[in-house]
């Protein structure tokens, strides 16, 4: 496909994450910091997050399913995916890292075991955009030959 | 006799975060606005470092991490008769103003809300490191 095209399918895309929610104006000031010192910053930083966040959601269920539950553990769980989802600009996931701290707050496990559900559904969709965006990227990239 | 000039050294940051996306990111902020940078994932490698390089300008340190706290870390750089002129910033993703009030009082140079911006770091660089 030709380098145009695939552009303006990954163009679509992001505006669409826009438009679902899904990342807000952090992930902008990101794009900004891309530039040729830094050519690949952006996909570093998404990779980052999807590994990172995947660590923290296996550590969560592994958490919640103890009979006794740790709240301030998974309290601090949800801090850092909450922190670094803020750093990428993953809007939808944060906000919902926040309702999750509150129900750690309130010591509930249900709370916190419907939250974590809807926290994985939401990242794993993100984490899929996010793959299908990089991919789009090196696409594109790969339609220009290198000097 | 000819003159020439000699550059500026770049500054040098330490940054101080355990998670590695805010690391990377606040990396590359700092780096865009030429300060040389060394990151670090927790308060006691923080400590580790600037026993080996007194050539820091600057310590920029996440305030909630495990074990030595953002705040643990500025106390023991400000009870440092080797390291209290560094300015210490400390950065949080939770504006609270009783934190951030001792950290002031701790002797902190700043404390930036997270998601850090450009405009924080150009910021700090006129009020910090050009002082």
């Amino acid at each position: 496909m030709a380098a145009a095209a695939l552009t303006s399918q990954l163009n679509a895309l992001v505006n669409n994450m826009f438009a679902m929610g899904l990342l807000d104006d952090q992930f902008q000031q990101l794009q900004m910091l891309q530039d040729s010192t830094a050519p690949d910053f952006v996909s570093e930083v998404v990779t980052l997050f999807c590994d990172d966040g995947e660590r923290i959601i296996c550590e969560l269920s592994r958490q919640l399913e103890k009979p006794n539950v740790d709240f301030d553990r998974v309290d601090s769980y949800v801090h850092q995916l909450k922190g670094s989802s803020a750093s990428v600009g993953a809007q939808k996931v944060k906000n919902t890292c926040i309702q999750f701290r509150e129900f750690c707050q309130q010591r509930s496990r249900d709370g916190c075991l419907k939250t974590l559900d809807l926290v994985r559904t939401e990242f794993y969709d993100l984490r899929n955009k996010f793959q299908a965006m990089l991919q789009l990227e090196q696409q594109i990239q790969a339609c220009y030959p290198k000097h | 006799m000819s003159t020439k000039t000699v550059p500026e050294p770049e500054p040098h940051v330490l940054a101080v975060d355990d998670s590695i996306v805010d690391r990377t990111v606040i990396s590359r902020l700092l780096r865009s606005s030429k300060y040389r940078v060394t990151t670090v994932d927790s308060g006691k490698r923080a400590l580790e470092v600037l026993s080996l390089d007194r050539n820091v300008h600057m310590i920029i340190t996440d305030y909630c991490m495990p074990e030595m706290t953002g705040f643990d870390l500025l106390k023991r750089v400000k009870e440092s008769a080797e390291l209290k002129e560094i300015p210490v910033v400390l950065m949080s993703s939770e504006n609270s103003p009783t934190r951030i009030r001792r950290c002031l009082e701790e002797g902190a140079e700043d404390f930036l809300i997270k998601p850090v911006r450009p405009s924080d770091v150009s910021r700090l660089c006129n009020r910090v490191i050009m002082k």
